[in-house]
């Protein structure tokens, strides 16, 4: 397809794309590295890049000196049920947008464009007073529900993408065999796009469980905590220990790195579909 | 299918109207207004605006108004209107300019990087080769970690003692002295541009790899019997057809780059001594310390500027686009 490259043109090209790989797996080497070493070598010189003993007692550490199972704990019930939610939801208004026409929906779809270009923080104040009249801050449910209004908007247009790959017809020789509306979405279409709404719920986990500012804001108590406002928690104290620093950055990308490398495929193409497009 | 039916049945009568449901069953096809597609529309639609109504722009407005008043969560006494009294003390204090310096350089310096990378790679990429597949997989999973945690990373692998890159610049024998990246203003900017465009790189190669697949191979063909070169078969076929996508690609990167304080805010929390503030970041530690009527302010500075970059950036790739074909 493209013509044929010189010998010296595939070296540069393949020691470009090398170099450039080393440079993105190495940080993630380098902490989980730095995790597994005995809590003391980390301060010793020279640094080793592979080290002479391994243990796991920084990943111990966590769990008995810290709470991290009650952090691990509140991330994984808020991040799975607004996910959850955020993407049931998501999938009315998609739908909707995708198969309809009717005059608000311009409006509606820019409504959602604005959410993700305007910095969110100016609404962090007012959102902490709200939630406090509602007494839902420092709760999981109040956090619960900010997040799943945080996924709506992107979500809604990655799964109107997949909605609108869907042709037509399918749906309408459902309805035809006596379908109604509603059974052929869900009969039909939904089974039909499972890959993208699995991709869907994947995004809005990784976000929620990756959130930062707004469960700082809103949950004050230890045991409310999600991870990155405990792990904010630890850099904000004045020595950081990075033994269990680093343990806990490798418990908190393993388990998105893994459902990314999942759904990586589908992601990319809700990313891109929109913007390839417009 | 019974649940379904009787849905069906339900609805006309639950509106009262039955006239327009009929209506709408004899013409299926035509998307004509009836009360019962308007219902069903809104039905639909409904838990999603709610939500975002009441959790992103109802906060989002009220956050606006509280920028021309007094209000600072340490005395609520007095919240009255204040007029543009924010925004006077946001433009008469040295710091503002500072940090609008800083956000300039955090943004030119991450984007300008990013786009030159992802772009190399993209066009790498284009040919197969084996592991093709896996090898975007792999460049693809700094996506999977938050901002702030790379931040975290970044902030351990340029700890001026223990850090790994002095170890590896001195190794290489670039440097004889460990560098304080993060404790001096100049390196700190460096250091947290550096984590930014490892970040970012894979954002702009996934846009461009996209884009590019979608230029017929008939273009380079033709190309190539004409006789050009690599860098006219880039500069003359490869970059017109996809700047469209290149322009949107920047300018949403722009927007979103400015918008982020993640990486900073885990890898020097503005500092040393305010030196790596952002705007946003600014507007974070401003907000913590209560004073959200300036916060909020500067919050709508943000916006304007935005807005008015966007909209003189949409005019100027507009007008190249026109002035080429």
């Amino acid at each position: 397809m493209i013509n044929k490259e010189s010998i010296a043109g595939r070296i540069v090209r393949i020691a470009f794309l090398a170099m450039w790989l080393v440079i993105t797996v190495f940080p993630l080497y380098w902490i989980t590295i730095t995790s597994l070493k005995i809590p003391g070598a980390i301060f010793k010189f020279p640094i080793a890049y592979w080290p002479d003993e391994f243990s796991l007692q920084n990943y111990a550490g966590l769990f008995s000196k810290a709470q991290f199972g009650v952090y691990l704990g509140n991330s994984l019930i808020v991040a799975t049920v607004a996910g959850t939610v955020a993407t049931a939801i998501s999938i009315l208004s998609a739908y909707v947008l995708a198969r309809f026409e009717f005059r608000s929906k311009t409006a509606l779809l820019m409504a959602a464009l604005v959410t993700q270009m305007i910095p969110s923080f100016i609404a962090l104040g007012p959102l902490y007073m709200m939630m406090t009249q509602l007494g839902l801050v420092d709760n999981r449910f109040g956090l619960i529900l900010v997040y799943i209004a945080v996924c709506i908007p992107f979500c809604t247009v990655m799964l109107r993408g997949f909605f609108e790959n869907v042709p037509d017809a399918l749906e309408e020789a459902a309805m035809v065999d006596g379908c109604s509306r509603f059974g052929a979405l869900f009969r039909v279409l939904l089974p039909v796009m499972r890959p993208g709404i699995v991709a869907a719920f994947i995004f809005n986990f990784v976000n929620c469980w990756n959130e930062l500012f707004l469960s700082v804001t809103l949950m004050n108590s230890d045991t409310n905590k999600t991870i990155p406002t405990a792990l904010n928690g630890f850099i904000s104290s004045f020595n950081i220990d990075w033994g269990s620093m680093s343990a806990a950055a490798v418990l908190t990308i393993v388990p998105t790195m893994a459902l990314f490398a999942f759904a990586s495929r589908y992601i990319v193409q809700g990313l891109t579909s929109g913007a390839v497009k417009g | 299918m019974t649940r379904s039916t009787s849905e069906r049945v339900e609805r006309p009568s639950r509106l009262g109207s039955a006239p327009p449901a009929n209506m709408a069953d004899t013409r299926p096809r035509k998307p004509a207004f009836t009360t019962r597609r308007g219902l069903g529309i809104a039905a639909f639609m409904a838990p999603a605006v709610l939500f975002v109504v009441v959790f992103i722009y109802y906060p989002m407005i009220s956050g606006s108004q509280m920028a021309f008043r007094n209000w600072n969560l340490t005395d609520l006494t007095d919240t009255s209107w204040v007029g543009f009294k924010n925004f006077q003390a946001m433009f008469a204090d040295p710091v503002f300019y500072t940090v609008l310096g800083h956000t300039a350089v955090w943004v030119a310096g991450s984007i300008v990087p990013q786009f030159v990378i992802g772009f190399a790679i993209a066009l790498w990429l284009r040919r197969h080769f084996r592991f093709r597949g896996l090898y975007q997989a792999l460049i693809f999973f700094p996506w999977a970690i938050s901002g702030f945690l790379i931040g975290i990373l970044f902030r351990w692998m340029f700890n001026s003692e223990f850090g790994v890159i002095n170890d590896l610049l001195s190794k290489a024998g670039l440097i004889d002295q460990p560098i304080p990246w993060l404790a001096d203003p100049k390196t700190a900017m460096i250091a947290i541009t550096v984590a930014n465009v490892w970040y970012g790189v894979t954002f702009f190669t996934i846009m461009i790899l996209a884009a590019l697949q979608s230029i017929p191979d008939e273009l380079y063909e033709a190309a190539s019997l004409d006789g050009a070169g690599k860098a006219r078969t880039l500069f003359q076929i490869t970059v017109p057809s996809i700047r469209a996508t290149l322009s949107l690609t920047v300018l949403l990167r722009v927007i979103w780059i400015f918008n982020f304080p993640d990486i900073i805010f885990g890898m020097t929390g503005g500092g040393p001594s305010n030196e790596t503030h952002i705007v946003t970041t600014w507007m974070i530690s401003i907000t913590q310390q209560g004073d959200y009527g300036k916060a909020s302010a500067t919050g709508l500075i943000v916006v304007t500027m935005l807005l008015v970059f966007s909209v003189f950036y949409l005019m100027a790739t507009r007008e190249k686009k026109g002035a080429k074909s």
